[in-house]
């Protein structure tokens, strides 16, 4: 005859602390809820990580100078700063820009009927400068000796505070997820807290039958940090079926390039992970707290 | 000496519960303990097991003193108890046979699970091995709890109103089990206010019956 009992579950310590509750809801809920703000504060992390590159890249290397002369002196001095930039180290190639050219970086302001061609604008040289980078101060002296309505624009003052701005905005990102992972510590902490108490008939026979607070500790820690991990995995895959499902609008502008690119989909997968880390420390602190103040 | 207990003294909230008490326990001996309800019949064995501290005085337990005792010790000479609630205490979530196993699983051993159905058949519980505590009747509870207390084979047995919840027969059949445990050469301490229960015992076991009267703790004699 077979034997009465549930064979399989007899020494499943797992089982230890009842599955239902609504602490371990409030778990699942918090992780789920926190997960998911994670993936959204990744996402800006990374686009912001992105967008300085990009905007660094993009003027990173280049200079303009602009030249004002009178008309008749225009083309000389166009021809002794070419001469100056040719032989400036750390300068690899000039050009002066085309009257086409002033035109359509003028047409967003005066319309495309502007004639150019009558208007005494300045002349546009850019710089294309080698790696290591040319001498600026020592470029800028030389062209106040020699053509005095010559201005160098190396573009540090537009480049600066816009990297410094993707970098602060990146930042804040990386910020975000650390107040979001302290925060879902904290609530975590708070729901082992409320769980202990809800069960302290558990506790009573765990004591009753002689187990040490590690293992009673253990078995909070392990149906908290199940609940946890379950809520941030439910928690992140929404997050990333949003950011899927955003619609593309090429390289627009920034909000359009909120998301993850190529490998950066692989970073959200580490949040459910994390979140089971701070859930277990959340728990196992809280529970052996618990236990030794109410012994 | 399992369990010695000299010039104990508790107070409850302010309340004088125990005082001077003396208690000596030794191996394969049978105690009743007795005395009206509120007595410090659960106190003093509560006491016993480290459930509460004493006042003042000394226990201790396998030679151990209880209050110098860590945690981890403390739980380490639990599992010698063998411990019989009169609520019976257990998981509702678990089954009976999961609730009996309960003392394996919580020190991290591998559940025997031949002594598990031979100690359930035993207590006459076989057939509810998979049922849930709540659907237990109160006599079934009360044997499942003493499955419980003696699956790890305890070199002491507290039973704490053991026969409270049940009829005279079950009662008796309860009383069986624990003689045959004593027979066994476990100790046994029996909390009762039944002194029928006493009575009937004579004829089974030769015990020593206590009586907590006036916070002390007497010996009763066979005048009960």
């Amino acid at each position: 005859m077979a034997r009465p009992g549930p064979r399989g579950s007899l020494g499943d310590a797992g089982r230890i602390v009842p599955r239902s509750g609504y602490t371990t809801v409030l778990t699942t809920l918090i992780s789920a809820a926190m997960s998911f703000l994670a993936v959204f504060a990744l996402a800006l992390s990374l686009s912001s990580g992105t967008l300085a590159q990009r905007w660094s890249d993009t003027l990173a290397q280049t200079a303009t100078l602009r030249l004002s002369a009178p008309q008749s002196e225009i083309g000389a001095q166009t021809a002794a700063v070419l001469e100056i930039l040719r032989t400036t180290p750390g300068i690899t190639a000039t050009r002066v820009l085309e009257v086409d050219e002033q035109r359509q970086l003028l047409e967003p302001w005066f319309g495309p009927d502007l004639p150019v061609e009558v208007l005494a604008l300045p002349r546009l040289i850019e710089i294309i400068e080698s790696p290591e980078g040319f001498d600026a101060a020592g470029l800028r002296l030389r062209l106040s000796a020699e053509a005095p309505g010559a201005v160098l624009d190396d573009h540090t003052r537009w480049r600066r505070p816009l990297v410094q701005a993707a970098a602060s905005l990146r930042a804040l990102a990386w910020l975000s997820v650390l107040l979001l992972s302290a925060a879902m510590a904290a609530m975590i902490t708070l729901a082992a807290g409320f769980s202990l108490a809800a069960n302290a008939q558990v506790i009573r026979v765990l004591r009753l039958v002689g187990a040490r607070d590690a293992f009673i500790a253990g078995a909070f820690v392990r149906r908290l940090t199940v609940q946890a991990l379950v809520g941030a995995a439910a928690g992140t895959v929404v997050g990333m079926a949003a950011f899927a499902l955003l619609p593309v609008a090429g390289e627009a502008g920034f909000l359009t390039g909120l998301g993850f690119q190529g490998i950066g989909w692989l970073m959200p997968l580490a949040i459910p992970p994390l979140a089971g880390a701070i859930a277990y420390l959340a728990t196992r602190i809280a529970a052996l707290r618990v236990l030794r103040r109410e012994s | 000496m399992v369990i010695r207990l000299a010039n104990v003294s508790h107070d409850y909230g302010g309340h004088g519960l125990l005082a001077g008490v003396d208690l000596h326990i030794a191996p394969g001996t049978f105690h009743f303990l007795t005395g009206p309800s509120g007595a410090g019949k659960s106190t003093l064995l509560k006491l016993c097991y480290g459930e509460l501290t004493q006042n003042s005085g000394e226990i201790e337990v396998f030679g151990q003193d209880l209050r110098g005792m860590s945690r981890n010790a403390l739980a380490d000479t639990r599992r010698r108890i063998g411990v019989i609630h009169q609520d019976c205490q257990f998981l509702d979530h678990l089954t009976l046979a999961e609730n009996v196993a309960l003392p394996f699983v919580a020190t991290g051993r591998p559940v025997p699970e031949a002594d598990l159905h031979e100690l359930l058949t035993w207590v006459g519980l076989e057939r509810q091995a998979n049922a849930l505590p709540p659907t237990l009747s109160g006599g079934e509870r009360q044997r499942a709890a003493l499955a419980r207390a003696v699956i790890m084979s305890p070199d002491v047995v507290l039973a704490d109103e053991p026969t409270g919840n049940v009829d005279w027969d079950m009662s008796q059949r309860l009383l069986a089990l624990l003689v045959e445990l004593n027979r066994m050469g476990t100790a046994v301490m029996i909390a009762t206010h039944d002194l029928n229960l006493i009575r009937t015992a004579k004829s089974q076991v030769s015990a020593r019956n206590l009586r907590i009267a006036d916070n002390t703790l007497q010996s009763a004699g066979s005048d009960l």
